[in-house]
C-alpha cells in the first residue's frame, strides 16, 4: 500500500468520518447550511458514479449526465403519476441503469475504441438535452406529467417515508438520506472492488487483451460496470430532483457532465474517496466564489483544474496519501 | 517427442486479408495431440497473423478454424481461452499495475471460485518460483521476469493447448536455456504451437516445424530436414 495507513484502517477512518458527519452535522449547522451540504453530497454521489466507471473500469464517459438527468426526470414524471415515492425512487435508479446497460452493450459488444466511446456518450447526453428541452408543447405528456421543455417540471411530490405519501421528508431527513446513501454506495463499491468481479474489472482496465486471453468476456464486464455507474448516477439524479423539487433540461447538459469529470480529476482518479472530496471541495469553492464579484467564477475553477493537472497529476487524494506515507517513513 | 495423436486443431483454407494485402493465404494446417510445433518464417511471412487468427484476436477473412472438430472460426479470444487454449503474446501482456500475486489470482479465478483460486494462487507462485516477487508490481519487474510471470499465468490455468508468440524475444542466454527446459516441461501435459524467429532456439526445442513464406506454408517437416532445406535457406537469406 502506498499510504502510511493500512487499507483497512483507512476505510475505518472514512467510515468514522462519514458517520460523525451523518449524525453530527444536523446538530451543528443551521437548516440553510444543511441544505447546501445536502447538494454537495448529491454531487459527490454523482462524481462517485463517474469515478467508479472511469477510475476502476477504465471507461471515460463524457455524458454521465445522461443517467443523472434520466434519474431526475424519471423520478419527477413517475412521482406525479404515482404520488407515493417508493416506486418512483426505485424506478429512477433502475431505468438509468437499464439504459446504461443497453448503451454499454451497444458500445462494448460493437468494440468501439475509447475515442468513439467518449463521442457517443457525449452525443447521447446532448440528444437527451435537446429532446427534453424541446418538449414545452403541452402535447408532450407522460401520464399526468407534462415534460415542460425548457421550463422543466416543478412541484412534483418529493420523497416521503416509505409507504406513507402523507409524510414527506424534511430537509434534515433529506440530509440523513443523502449522506446515508453516499456512505452505503461508497462501501458497496468498495466491497464490489474487493470481490472477484471487481478484481476482474480492474484487471480489464489494466490490460484488456490479457483479460480476454485469460477467458474473461470483457464486453460483459464493461457493460455491467457501465450499468452500475448509470444506476448510481440515476440515484444522484433522484436526490437532486428532490433537493430543489424541480428538474430542468440542464440536468442533461454538457456542463453537468464536464463538471463531474473535473471533480474526479481534482479529487483523484482511481480512488473512491477522491471523486467525493473533489466534488465537495469544488462545489464549496464555487459557492464561495459566487459571493464575490472580483473575478469570474468559471475562470477561477478553470485555473484550479489546470493547476491540479500540472502540479498534482494524480489528483488530491492519491497525492495526500503519498505525502502521509512519506511523512511516516521519516 | 512426436506423438501421433488425434487431430486437435485444424485450419482449412484460412485466409486473412488487410485491404489488398493477403497476409495469410489459404493455409491448411493440422496439429495433433501432444505435438510441439514451431512456426517459423522471415518477417512478414504471415506467421503472427496466422497465430492471431488462432487466438481469436483477428477474425479471418475466409476459411475455417476447427478446435477438436468444433468450428471456432472468428470466435472471441475469451471463447478460445474458455475452450482451454492458453496464449502468450509477443510483447509481455500482463497486468502491469497489479502485483504478481494478483496477476496469478486472475489467471486462476477464471476456472475456480474465489476462495479456491485464492488458495491455489500461493501454490502456483511457489511452483513457478515467483513467491519472492509476489508483492511486487509486475510493471516494475525486468523484462525476463515479466515473461516468466506471463508464461506462469498461461500455464497455471492448465490449458491443453498452449500458443506462444516469440517467447525467447529479448531474453538472455541463460533465460533462453531455462525457457527451453520450461517449454519441454509444459509439452509433457499440453500440446504447443510456438512462433519463433531464433533458429538457435528452434534447434534446442525442435520437433516438427512449419515454415511460412509470403502467407503460405512453404514446407512442414522435422526441424533438421527443414533447416537443411535449400528453399528455406533461400527464404531466410534472401539469395
Amino acid at each position: 500500500m502506498t499510504s502510511g495507513l493500512s487499507e483497512r484502517n483507512r476505510h475505518l477512518l472514512v467510515l468514522a468520518i462519514g458517520l460523525v458527519l451523518l449524525v453530527g452535522l444536523p446538530w451543528v449547522v443551521d437548516v440553510v447550511t444543511l441544505l447546501e451540504l445536502t447538494i454537495y453530497i448529491v454531487y459527490a454521489l454523482f462524481a462517485l458514479s463517474l469515478g467508479f466507471i472511469w477510475g476502476h473500469g477504465g471507461i471515460l464517459c463524457f455524458g454521465q449526465a445522461a443517467f443523472f438527468g434520466l434519474g431526475a426526470y424519471t423520478y419527477a414524471v413517475a412521482a406525479i403519476n404515482v404520488g407515493e415515492s417508493s416506486g418512483p425512487f426505485l424506478l429512477a435508479i433502475l431505468l438509468p441503469a437499464a439504459f446504461a446497460a443497453l448503451l454499454g452493450a451497444m458500445m462494448f459488444y460493437g468494440r468501439l475504441s475509447d475515442v468513439y466511446l467518449g463521442v457517443i456518450t457525449l452525443v447521447v447526453a446532448l440528444i437527451l438535452f435537446k429532446f427534453v428541452n424541446s418538449t414545452a408543447n403541452e402535447t408532450y405528456v407522460i401520464g399526468d406529467a407534462r415534460l415542460g421543455g425548457f421550463n422543466g417540471i416543478p412541484g412534483f411530490p418529493t420523497l416521503n417515508w416509505p409507504g406513507d405519501a402523507g409524510s414527506p421528508l424534511m430537509p434534515d431527513e433529506m440530509f440523513y438520506l443523502a449522506m446515508g446513501l453516499l456512505i452505503a454506495v461508497y462501501f458497496g463499491l468498495h466491497g464490489l472492488l474487493r470481490s472477484r468481479f471487481g478484481r476482474i474489472v480492474v484487471a480489464i482496465r489494466e490490460n484488456e487483451t490479457r483479460a480476454e486471453l485469460l477467458g474473461y468476456d470483457v464486453r460483459l464486464y464493461k457493460t455491467a460496470v457501465f450499468a452500475i455507474g448509470g444506476g448510481i448516477a440515476g440515484l444522484a439524479g433522484v436526490l437532486f430532483a428532490n433537493w430543489g423539487n424541480f428538474v430542468s433540461p440542464g440536468v442533461f447538459g454538457l456542463a453537468q457532465s464536464a463538471t463531474a469529470i473535473i471533480w474526479v480529476i481534482v479529487g483523484g482518479l482511481g480512488t473512491l474517496i477522491g471523486p467525493i472530496v473533489g466534488a465537495v471541495l469544488i462545489q464549496f469553492l464555487t459557492t464561495l466564489l459566487g459571493q464575490q464579484s472580483v473575478v469570474n467564477n468559471a475562470f477561477v475553477l478553470g485555473a484550479i483544474l489546470v493547476l491540479v493537472v500540472l502540479l498534482l497529476p494524480k489528483g488530491l487524494m492519491p497525492t495526500l496519501g503519498q505525502l502521509l506515507s512519506r511523512g511516516r517513513r521519516k | 517427442m512426436s506423438a501421433r495423436g488425434e487431430v486437435v486443431l485444424e485450419t482449412r483454407a484460412l485466409t486473412m486479408r488487410f485491404g489488398g494485402v493477403v497476409a495469410v493465404d489459404r493455409v491448411d494446417f493440422t496439429l495433433r495431440d501432444g505435438e510441439l510445433r514451431c512456426l517459423i518464417g522471415p518477417n512478414g511471412a504471415g506467421k503472427s497473423t496466422f497465430f492471431k487468427c488462432l487466438t481469436g484476436q483477428l477474425k479471418p477473412s475466409a476459411g475455417e478454424v476447427l478446435v477438436r472438430e468444433r468450428r471456432m472460426t472468428g470466435a472471441e479470444p475469451c471463447q478460445m481461452a474458455q475452450a482451454g487454449i492458453g496464449v502468450k503474446t509477443q510483447t509481455p501482456s500482463v497486468f502491469n499495475g497489479l502485483s504478481v500475486r494478483e496477476n496469478m489470482f486472475l489467471a486462476l479465478a477464471r476456472h475456480h471460485a474465489g476462495r479456491i483460486a485464492e488458495a491455489r494462487t500461493d501454490e502456483a507462485l511457489e511452483r513457478y518460483a515467483l513467491a519472492d516477487l509476489r508483492d511486487r508490481k509486475v510493471g516494475e519487474l525486468a523484462h525476463g521476469q515479466r515473461q516468466r510471470v506471463e508464461i506462469a499465468m498461461v500455464v497455471a490455468a492448465e490449458p491443453w493447448l498452449v500458443l506462444l508468440d516469440e517467447p525467447a524475444a529479448g531474453m538472455t542466454h541463460e533465460e533462453v536455456d531455462a525457457l527451453a527446459a520450461l517449454i519441454r516441461d509444459i509439452n509433457r501435459r499440453s500440446t504447443m504451437i510456438i512462433v519463433e524467429h531464433d533458429m538457435q532456439f528452434i534447434r534446442m526445442i525442435g520437433d516438427r516445424v512449419t515454415v511460412f513464406h509470403q502467407g503460405a506454408v512453404l514446407i512442414e517437416d522435422h526441424v533438421d530436414t527443414v533447416l537443411d532445406d535449400a528453399r528455406v535457406r533461400e527464404v531466410y537469406l534472401g539469395s
